[in-house]
């Protein structure tokens, strides 16, 4: 680091008016530029996360009945919320629910994404773009009515493949079964999620010039292996960013359950941590310790991908490198 | 180096500036103004509610009253509804002068300071309107008054009396003629059911529990009493969690697209249901109309008639209204006034609270039940027989446990499975109190 500073002669000299107009120069204008984006953020970025982490060190207090004027105040809580959070078993349960379904999800729905990306890459395919665009649609229906279409076709009362399969004299198991259901939610997900990944992962495709090909067509290079070879290695780090998207999506489930859950007895109202927070944030109505819940939520939310990106960035960008 | 963390640290201050405005606003929540002075000033009123086509029954009032406005800002039910006043509550602005308010979700509202209090109002003067036992909810027991009574909710059995007739049972008088019934049901169709064990609806379940003498919370002098997990309670959880465990009930939620299905394919051959069942039926099974009948709930003990409250609500002025006495006179005139108890049982279909006006204005069946003239005297009979409830401050964490432990009892499909979840409710609601720092005894 080398610091220039003026001599003295010209610091007595011009010191003042030069000193103003370095500081307008280096300091005021930057900020001013910026103040839009850094209002933006504090108003609404920081100021929500902070106010929810004063919540989580809150808590309700109540005396006597809890009735009339007064008789509830807010009390600092300490960590208690955390405590409770942490050792809830029930959060717990949410915890094991989501990772088995993420475990479930994440491999499926890449691996259908980057294989319809290859296929529609290839250049036997037909009909690209027309297939494309099926298989990208299901990604433009909302979470909610996409979980409200599956669940009409899983309830075996209503479901059109449960009266196809009776024709048959046969009788399907019930996807909202409790130990099928994961596969249930896990379905709805795939079916709206997979679209999205192909396209980040063909749009990646794309951008291969073409002169790589044709180097590895010289050299006797079949569609398979140049897809191995070749398509995969390079489009990595798209591989790298949609598991990461669908790692931090997987931990916010939330719409597909909740809207499931009405129909059957096999979702519990804490079934996702997610589902966890709302239900003690506006059924319970105890916002302090979803704000613990949701801050612990946030804080490995933050770990994982962390630890995620350190494992794989060499990698996945080490070439860039 | 030092000026980004600077410019942190601005950063952060900024943000704290603006959470201690934030917080300093959530303290002027309960400050009341005083009543308007002038009588002839206009005042305009908002009133949250959800029961249909009330707006229409509010234009009456508007067209008399053109100093008193009122506009009906429709919620999706009662539970977002109270959900977002809560929280219009904790933010110190937004709330409604009025609101719609369930019997059940009163002492939460006071309990979190929504509700003003009435009873120095007109509204006061309306106790001889109700029943004692609607009273009671609304005033707590003590002298406050939270809100008017509006509508309720008596249970009755609605049943297909065609099917009935073809299998050659008798209307159920006793819960044991209602099991005998179910398996008579059940072994002519395989897939036909005389009713379901809900785990979704909570107001049905307590109110099965109120029937059999059950009052899930009580005051005990400056401490809370919770007695879910007692006798009238378990012997209902037994008595369904036997008939699921046989097999002779369904065990899925009502509600959904399946049992829609149901109603309208004579599958679902039953509904224990509320006066305000003939609304949900033309909506779901519309084509079942002039097949179903009314009668009174299956009994514990014939010999003393009983019935249970499911649904019915009031309305409540918020702590937020600046024009308490325009929204009580408001509120008085909505539920007590002849003309418009008989608007809201005309338009909005509810069974009113109002003794007098229920008996005036419910003359004629509901179109869906015309097969059935003395439809009214039925729900009549069984509204004088509804046993006295208690409330809680935390209703909805006992709600909330229902689903969640009932919804596993129901999928073992086992008697046992149903007792461990009323203790699991209590175990839960005593819980929640305690951690909350009410006093339970």
């Amino acid at each position: 680091m080398t610091v220039t500073r003026p001599g003295p002669a010209a610091d007595t000299a011009a010191g003042t008016p030069r000193k103003s107009k370095n500081f307008k120069s280096r300091v005021l204008i930057p900020y001013a530029m910026l103040a839009p984006g850094i209002i933006l953020f504090l108003v609404f970025m920081a100021a929500p996360i902070i106010y929810t982490l004063v919540l989580s060190f809150q808590k309700k207090k109540v005396s006597g009945l809890g009735l009339g004027k007064g008789s509830q105040s807010t009390a600092f809580a300490g960590l208690d919320n955390y405590v409770s959070a942490l050792t809830d078993p029930e959060f717990l349960g949410s915890v094991l629910r989501v990772l088995t379904y993420g475990l479930i999800l994440i491999p499926l729905m890449l691996g259908f994404a980057l294989l319809f990306a290859l296929l529609l890459d290839s250049r036997r395919t037909r009909a690209g773009s027309f297939s494309r665009t099926a298989i990208f649609l299901p990604y433009a229906v909302p979470a909610v009515i996409s979980s409200l279409l599956w669940g009409f076709l899983y309830l075996p009362g209503v479901s059109p493949f449960h009266f196809l399969a009776r024709q048959f004299g046969m009788e399907l198991p019930s996807l909202l079964d409790p130990n099928l259901v994961t596969f249930a939610i896990c379905n709805i997900a795939l079916w709206g999620g997979v679209g999205f990944n192909m396209i980040v992962m063909y749009t990646s495709l794309k951008a291969v010039p073409s002169e790589i090909y044709e180097a590895a067509k010289l050299d006797g290079c079949s569609e398979i292996q140049t897809a191995l070879r070749i398509k995969i290695p390079i489009i990595a780090p798209s591989l790298v960013m949609t598991a990461l998207f669908s790692m931090i999506a997987t931990l916010q489930v939330f719409a597909e359950p909740t809207t499931l859950r009405p129909l059957a007895n096999s979702l519990s109202t804490s079934w996702s941590p997610l589902m966890l927070v709302y239900r003690d944030a506006f059924t319970r109505n105890d916002v302090f310790s979803a704000a613990a819940t949701s801050i612990v939520i946030a804080l490995a939310t933050f770990i994982i991908s962390f630890l995620f990106l350190r494992i794989v960035q060499k990698r996945a960008f080490g070439q860039e490198n | 180096m030092r000026k980004s963390f600077r410019a942190g640290a601005v950063a952060m201050l900024a943000a704290a500036t603006m959470l201690a405005a934030g917080c300093s606003g959530g303290s002027t929540a309960g400050s009341q103004s005083a009543a308007t002075s002038d009588p002839n000033q206009k005042v305009e009123l908002t009133y949250w509610a959800w029961a249909p086509n009330l707006d229409k029954v509010v234009e009456l009032w508007n067209e008399k009253n053109p100093n008193i406005h009122v506009t009906v800002n429709k919620q999706d039910g009662g539970d977002p509804a109270v959900t977002k006043l809560l929280t219009a509550v904790k933010a110190g602005s937004g709330a409604p002068d009025l609101i719609q308010a369930e019997y059940q979700k009163i002492p939460t509202l006071v309990a979190a300071d929504a509700l003003a209090d009435l009873s120095g109002t007109v509204a006061n003067d309306t106790k001889s309107h109700f029943p004692d036992g609607v009273w009671n909810d609304v005033t707590l027991g003590g002298d406050a008054l939270y809100s008017v009574p509006q509508d309720t909710g008596p249970m009755v059995f609605y049943y297909r009396a065609d099917i009935f007739e073809k299998l050659g049972i008798a209307v159920p008088k006793t819960w044991d003629e209602y099991a005998a019934a179910a398996k008579t049901v059940h072994a002519a169709d395989p897939e036909a059911y005389l009713g379901t064990f809900s785990s979704n609806d909570a107001g049905w379940f307590t109110g099965m529990a109120q029937q059999a003498g059950a009052s899930w919370w009580g005051v005990d002098g400056d401490a809370w009493n919770v007695k879910i997990a007692e006798e009238p309670t378990e012997k209902v959880a037994e008595y369904w969690g036997g008939l699921v465990e046989e097999g002779v009930i369904d065990n899925k939620p009502m509600y959904t697209p399946e049992w829609n299905t149901a109603l309208n394919t004579g599958k679902q051959v039953g509904w224990l249901s509320a006066a305000w069942g003939p609304g949900v039926l033309e909506g779901n099974a519309g084509s079942t109309a002039g097949t179903w009948k009314v009668a009174p709930m299956p009994q514990w003990d014939a010999s003393k008639p009983s019935t249970g409250n499911w649904g019915g609500s009031s309305t409540a002025v918020t702590s937020q209204s600046k024009n308490l006495d325009a929204a009580a006179k408001f509120a008085t005139w909505l539920n007590t006034e002849p003309e418009a108890v008989k608007a809201l049982v005309e338009v909005a279909g509810i069974y009113p609270a109002d003794n007098e006006g229920a008996k005036s204005a419910l003359t004629k069946a509901p179109a869906f039940f015309s097969n059935q003239p003395d439809f009214y005297d039925v729900v009549g009979e069984a509204a004088q027989n509804v046993g006295s409830f208690t409330y809680g401050p935390n209703v909805n964490v006992a709600y909330n446990a229902y689903n969640d432990q009932f919804a596993k009892a129901a999928q073992s499909k086992q008697k046992s499975a149903f007792l461990d979840a009323v203790s699991n409710m209590q175990q839960v609601t005593v819980d929640d109190l305690k951690k909350t720092g009410f006093t339970v005894k």
